[in-house]
């Protein structure tokens, strides 16, 4: 039988569909939580240029952290599963889309605020009306960078019991079942690509023409 | 929650160790990373510079590149295990972290030598330069800085990545990690952890070093491209 053949009726096995499953549900939730952390801090820390620097460079060294590590120091401090992997990727979510908020909210032109400011807009108005929505592409560019490496990260959740598409990757490699190891690798490349195209999409979405004019003049 | 590993970190461990097991890592692991970066420069500076001169090629590459990029590591490393003639071992690992370098060594060659001014290039035309010697004296120096940031951003990934290396026989400090999962001892994989992490900055914070002293008139632009 070809491997080609083969290849397919990986596609039939029971727990085929399942680790996909597992590896989409680990990767979004992980994702949403690194939303719902990294975000509020970016606003929070927006007041202050120290704090923002702060959080820039935590980020930064955030980022420097290998995936693998953050996935194997969860073991010994929360077990093994599901939720230590997801306490895993959400970690390695947050950086990317804290350090892209917060720089994204910094950049904003100031005379912009201050003629958003001349014309009678509060605080708040001028952060929700003006600030976010300029700063929104460059806060989906750090989503995206952030969902593009949970879903490749996801992948390690197996080492830590996590589950996903790494269990057959490694199933594959440990029972020498080229067709298992290459679907399941096969599967995570294509998720990820999936991921990289959808968020592209979603990036270009959330770009108002008229800012996407404005951020070409911004640009020195 | 730590019940299965009785103690969180045995210092006893690493001192008995620290010869025999984790300094051979250490450097198993820096020689893998510093091989797959150098090669990967050696690929990037013609491509860089091909796509700078012939701005056709450039979206195809970085399409390419960009492509390489996204393959999660894991899966890249078993694909390539499979591959006959690669097979399990470091020349796996050490192929698959030359793909991921190139993207960005690539973008940051063609950034750098757009980077340098046309007036700039002018003058030396002017002074009888051929292009050849324009590139070399002019642009290449001159694009250095972006260079190097690139040859920085590389290295701090391929770092981290070459940790998983060490599923397929790359070695390194991921072979602590892995061993420590496997043995369910908490000190091997904090200290797998610890130490690649400590190297990934480290390289992070060097190069950044290399990359301010070769600009030191254009530190503001450096923040811009921050």
């Amino acid at each position: 039988m070809s491997l080609l053949h083969e290849m397919l009726e990986v596609l039939a096995r029971p727990d085929y569909w399942p680790a996909v499953w597992r590896h989409v549900e680990l990767s979004a939730l992980a994702l949403i939580l690194g939303v719902a952390i990294a975000l509020p801090v970016a606003l929070a820390v927006n007041r202050s240029p120290l704090a923002t620097l702060v959080a820039i460079n935590v980020g930064n060294v955030g980022r420097a952290v290998p995936s693998l590590a953050i996935l194997a120091l969860a073991l010994p401090l929360f077990g093994f599963g599901f939720t230590p992997s997801l306490i895993a990727l959400v970690a390695l979510a947050i950086p990317p889309i804290l350090i892209n908020a917060a720089t994204g909210l910094t950049e904003v032109d100031r005379q912009i605020i201050d003629a958003a400011r001349g014309m009678g807009l509060s605080g708040a108005q001028v952060l929700t009306r003006i600030r976010l929505p300029i700063a929104a592409p460059v806060i989906f560019a750090g989503i995206r960078t952030s969902a593009v490496q949970v879903v490749a990260s996801a992948t390690l959740a197996t080492f830590i019991g996590g589950g996903g598409l790494g269990d057959l990757i490694v199933l594959g490699l440990q029972r020498n079942i080229p067709a298992v190891q290459l679907v399941g690798a096969l599967s995570v490349a294509a998720l990820a690509i999936l991921t990289e195209l959808l968020f592209g999409g979603l990036e270009r979405a959330f770009t108002p023409k008229g800012i996407r004019v404005a951020r070409k003049r911004g640009r020195k | 929650m730590t019940e299965a590993a009785p103690q969180f970190i045995s210092w006893s461990w690493i001192a008995e160790n620290f010869s025999d097991t984790i300094v051979p890592a250490i450097i198993g692991h820096v020689y893998l990373s510093a091989v797959s970066v150098a090669i990967a420069v050696l690929i990037s500076l013609p491509a860089g510079i091909l796509a700078a001169k012939r701005r056709g090629l450039y979206a195809p590459i970085t399409a390419f590149t960009g492509l390489l990029f996204t393959i999660p590591s894991l899966a890249l490393f078993t694909i390539l295990v499979t591959v006959p003639g690669i097979g399990i071992g470091p020349n796996a690992v050490i192929i698959a972290l030359v793909a991921y370098s190139l993207l960005v060594l690539i973008r940051n060659v063609v950034a750098g030598l757009d980077s340098v001014p046309a007036e700039t290039i002018d003058a030396a035309k002017g002074m009888g330069l051929t292009s050849r010697q324009i590139l070399f004296r002019v642009e290449l120096p001159l694009a250095l800085p972006v260079i190097v940031a690139g040859v920085r951003i590389a290295t701090v990934t391929v770092i981290g990545i070459a940790t998983i290396g060490a599923y397929v026989g790359g070695g390194g400090l991921g072979t602590l990690i892995f061993d420590g999962i496997n043995r369910n001892f908490s000190t091997m994989v904090i200290t797998g952890a610890v130490l690649a992490t400590a190297l990934a900055v480290a390289a992070d914070l060097l190069l950044l070093g290399v990359e301010r002293y070769l600009r030191p008139w254009a530190r503001r632009k450096q923040e811009e491209a921050a």
